[in-house]
């Protein structure tokens, strides 16, 4: 190694240091997660949330399109029948069992298009985790949003001939989606 | 064939039989006009339009009466100037026939439009969604939209019950009458009718209780929309989760092919039946099950079945491993003198259970006390085979010439798909019909002749020779029906041979389509006896195994009771040792029907518990007992079965899988017909052939207070299976 070059590698040192020096004060990129969380966009495909109508009934009628599109077979629904004096959902069915495998969810969406109700929305809330596999299969009272302020949970007392229908006429547009 | 009539479908060549209709031509050349009204099992009504075709047929010159013919030779085609319907019309020699034309496609989109405008559309929570003709004919031939406003729906009831089995969605209803025509002109229950016109007009039923008819279940099927659904499988499962299994019902004779339908229930953990649909065999049950085959299946997972082997210890049963109860039996067995130990083997039971565990009583313990039971059809089963119908035979043959005679049997209660079939055999194809009972029967309906004779006496009525039995020489074919209500074992031996000499002196004996059909109790009666043959009851034994015996009367007394059963019947509570055994839906199997068809059924369901099939513990302690036996599956047991039992020689679960092509195909693939589990992947089975047997005249004997005073042979009889299902459980009796 000739003398230029030895003095070259001696002069880059330095700067090696400095920069390192300049970037101790610099603001630091990592999130400390999850403690700390970045913000999502509004349509970021999260967590699966199942929504409810203002009146705090469910609107998933557990037609079981959503595990019939799911490409990965993460979900699994079994639907039993409303009657007005125990009611989950308008109309004649609502899903007794409501579970997704959070470790099979490939978080694509496609339950939220074939959900006839917009019932299940992929949102930007927490991800799930979890230590176990068991822990990773969320259960409806996972998934279920809670009723609005001052709103009774399922199942309702309805009247009778009030909630005759599961898929409304024309589906209000839900602003929050 | 001599009487095939030409025609052309959209230019392509078809010759069919005379009579048939534009529909069923097209479907032979696999072009699928659409229906709704339309079925291939009922007679044509045009109620839906939506079949409707361009028909033309060959132009004749009024002067000449001759065919027309163009310059270049071609028929001249005189096209009718209004579409048809292609199910009402009848094919004529030289018709054309037009189903792609842009008028046709019109038409049914109207049709299609005026349809959907007042159906719900709520697809997502219907149970026919999946299945449905009207979806899946919607996506082939709809408009895509409607000019209709959405909001001015008709809104009707959704949830009529029509009964307790059946539930009636009016909206979803296009009135097609499928169910209507069915009731009327297949079960013969007017129990269903329309009411009111126009938009308004719905389905009601005016019997009470509601929609009262067996066959309640098959209007489901048929029914192209989600109208009708029974209670059972309401929001059970959607279609496409479920996983179809074949299988035979064990409920009656006749041995309906069946397709059970399972999921995995989540409470339970484990598979589950939601619905049985019958699945064809144009040769048993055609399209059709009755509703104890279609609702009574709730015992295979109920919880009061025998999970694990009890051995009684300190007087009470107590749950044990298989390990110590097949032990306990073997020491048992080796201590007891063969001729001290009985076997009675049930009716119910496969024919490997039967066929194992005699082999295993006469060559292992070497008891010649084997028996079947119930005991009353042992008296006459070797003349019901030996006189029963050919090989060949099929109901959808017997017609005008052919005389059906029923003797002291209530075909509907005790064999009700066999009542659809010889009905329609009467009623649309002209057979004959004798009746002789001592109490009316629905059969009663259709007779021509009819005899009546005290209770208990009718085998001393057709051995008096009776004037309504004379002229059966000149028939085309004598099938012969009968059963053993009110008779004991010698009357209804005397009653089986005294019908088996008036078929062979009317020269009928032999004919493929001619025989003595018994009407025996349960799903493998025949197999059974087969297997035991007349078998010799102990009275008393030291040893008693009982498989699958119903009737205490059956057991011998014994000091030491063996019990193989489902659920805890009361022999089971009485007895020393139970072993768990395996329903028809959790094991590989065969059934053997009243007209001797082998059958097999597979399993759909996991063992319960520790639950084990019958011919397995026999095997396990044959083992134990020095049989060099290794039988790894139900089929190496039928295998040798066939090799030792006369009539099953020849027979493999191989063969007896063999499908069959069925006509009409209302199949699975099929858009318009059923859009249900009717394919039929599991066989079509294999009847076997009479054989020799006895043909010795009986003198009847005097009628016992023990036969006359037996309950009236019913299909809702409440028994050990039937009250473990809610369903059916309100009309028991």
């Amino acid at each position: 190694m000739n003398l230029k070059k030895r003095f070259r590698a001696i002069t880059r040192i330095p700067l090696g240091f400095a920069t390192v020096l300049k970037q101790m004060f610099q603001k630091p990129v990592t999130v400390q997660y999850p403690e700390e969380k970045r913000p999502m966009t509004s349509r970021f495909r999260g967590r699966h949330n199942l929504k409810r109508y203002d009146d705090g009934l469910e609107k998933c009628i557990g037609c079981a399109l959503c595990a019939a599109a799911c490409p990965a077979d993460a979900i699994w629904v079994e639907a039993a029948e409303n009657t007005n004096e125990v009611r989950f959902s308008p109309g004649e069915r609502y899903a007794k069992t409501y579970e997704i495998n959070m470790l099979r969810c490939i978080f694509c969406g496609y339950c939220e298009d074939a959900c006839p109700t917009n019932a299940i929305v992929l949102e930007p809330i927490e991800f799930p985790t979890g230590y176990t596999r068991e822990s990773m299969i969320y259960t409806k009272s996972q998934l279920l949003e809670s009723p609005p302020i001052n709103v009774a949970a399922t199942p309702q007392q309805t009247p009778a001939g009030k909630y005759d229908r599961a898929i409304l006429p024309f589906p209000p547009v839900d602003s929050s989606v | 064939m001599a009487d095939l009539i030409n025609l052309t479908i959209d230019g392509v060549p078809v010759g069919v039989p005379k009579g048939t209709l534009i529909v069923d031509a097209a479907k032979r050349i696999g072009n699928d006009i659409p229906v709704f009204c339309y079925h291939p099992k009922l007679k044509p009504v045009g109620m839906c339009r939506m079949c409707l075709v361009e028909i033309g047929t060959p132009k004749v010159d009024p002067a000449t009466k001759q065919i027309v013919k163009d310059d270049k030779g071609n028929v001249v085609i005189a096209w009718q100037p209004k579409l048809n319907t292609g199910c009402t019309t009848p094919v004529s020699e030289g018709m054309a026939v037009r189903t792609k034309t842009p008028v046709v496609i019109e038409a049914r989109e109207d049709v299609l439009e005026f349809l959907l405008t007042s159906h719900p559309l709520d697809c997502p929570i219907c149970d026919k969604g999946g299945e449905c003709p009207l979806q899946n004919l919607t996506l082939a031939h709809g408009p895509g939209v409607s000019r209709f406003d959405y909001a001015d729906k008709q809104h009707n009831d959704k949830h009529v019950p029509l009964g307790e089995l059946i539930f009636l969605d009016r909206e979803r209803c296009i009135q097609c009458s499928r169910c209507v025509r069915f009731q009327d002109e297949i079960a013969d229950d007017h129990v269903l009718q329309f009411h009111d016109r126009g938009r308004g007009m719905e389905i009601v039923t005016f019997s009470d209780p509601g929609f009262d008819s067996y066959f309640g279940g098959n209007t489901t099927d048929i029914c192209p929309v989600g109208a009708l659904t029974t209670a059972d499988f309401r929001f059970k499962a959607r279609p496409w989760e479920l996983k179809s299994t074949p299988s035979v019902c064990g409920h009656c004779a006749v041995g309906c092919n069946t397709s059970l339908n399972t999921r995995t229930n989540t409470s339970t953990g484990t598979l589950d039946i939601k619905r049985v649909m019958p699945r064809q065999n144009e040769q048993v049950n055609e399209i059709w099950l009755c509703d104890k085959g279609r609702f009574v299946h709730h015992y295979t997972r109920a919880a009061e079945r025998i999970t694990r082997p009890l051995i009684r210890k300190d007087g009470k049963l107590q749950e044990a491993t298989w390990e110590s109860a097949l032990q306990l039996i073997s020491d048992k067995l080796n201590t007891v003198p063969g001729l001290r130990v009985a076997g009675v083997i049930g009716d119910r039971v496969a024919n490997e259970d039967a066929w194992l565990f005699k082999r295993f009583l006469t060559e292992i313990v070497k008891t010649p006390y084997v028996a079947a039971s119930p005991a009353l059809p042992a008296a006459y089963a070797d003349i019901a085979r030996a006189s029963g119908l050919g090989v060949d035979a099929d109901f959808k043959q017997l017609g005008k010439g052919d005389v059906i005679v029923v003797v002291n049997g209530d075909l509907e209660e005790q064999a009700p798909v066999w009542f659809l079939r010889l009905r329609q055999a009467v009623v649309d194809r002209g057979a004959k019909l004798i009746v002789a009972h001592h109490r009316s029967t629905k059969m009663h309906r259709y007779a021509h002749v009819i005899a009546r004779y005290q209770p208990g006496l009718a085998a001393q009525w057709v051995a008096s020779n009776p004037a309504e039995l004379q002229g059966l020489k000149d028939a085309r074919n004598v099938v012969m029906v009968f059963g053993d209500d009110t008779l004991g074992p010698p009357n209804a031996r005397a009653l089986a041979s005294g019908l088996a000499a008036v078929l062979r002196e009317a020269g009928q004996a032999g004919k493929s389509n001619s025989g003595l059909l018994p009407l025996y109790p349960h799903g493998n009666t025949q197999g059974v006896y087969d297997v035991v043959g007349a078998g010799e009851r102990a009275q008393t034994a030291d040893v008693a195994w009982l498989v699958g015996v119903g009737d205490a009367a059956d057991a011998p007394k014994a000091g030491f009771t063996i019990v193989s059963e489902l659920l805890m019947t009361d022999l089971a509570k009485s007895a020393d040792v139970v072993l768990p055994a395996l329903s028809a839906a959790e094991r590989d199997g065969t059934l053997t029907s009243g007209d001797r068809r082998v059958q097999r059924f597979y399993a759909a369901l996991p063992a319960l518990g520790e639950a084990k099939p019958d011919w397995w513990a026999a095997q396990e302690i044959a083992k134990r007992m020095g049989a060099n036996w290794s039988f790894p599956d139900a089929a190496a047991v039928f295998a040798d079965m066939a090799a030792h039992v006369g009539p099953y020689a020849g027979l493999s679960y191989a063969g007896l899988a063999k499908i069959e092509a069925q006509w009409p195909p209302v199949g699975r693939d099929d858009l318009y017909y059923g859009g249900t589990v009717y394919d039929n992947m599991g066989g079509v089975g294999a009847r076997t052939s009479p054989g020799e047997g006895p043909s010795d005249a009986v003198a009847p004997a005097e009628p016992t207070m023990e036969a006359l005073t037996r309950p009236q042979p019913a299909l809702y009889r409440s028994g050990e299976l039937t009250r473990l299902s809610d369903v059916i459980g309100k009309r028991l009796v």
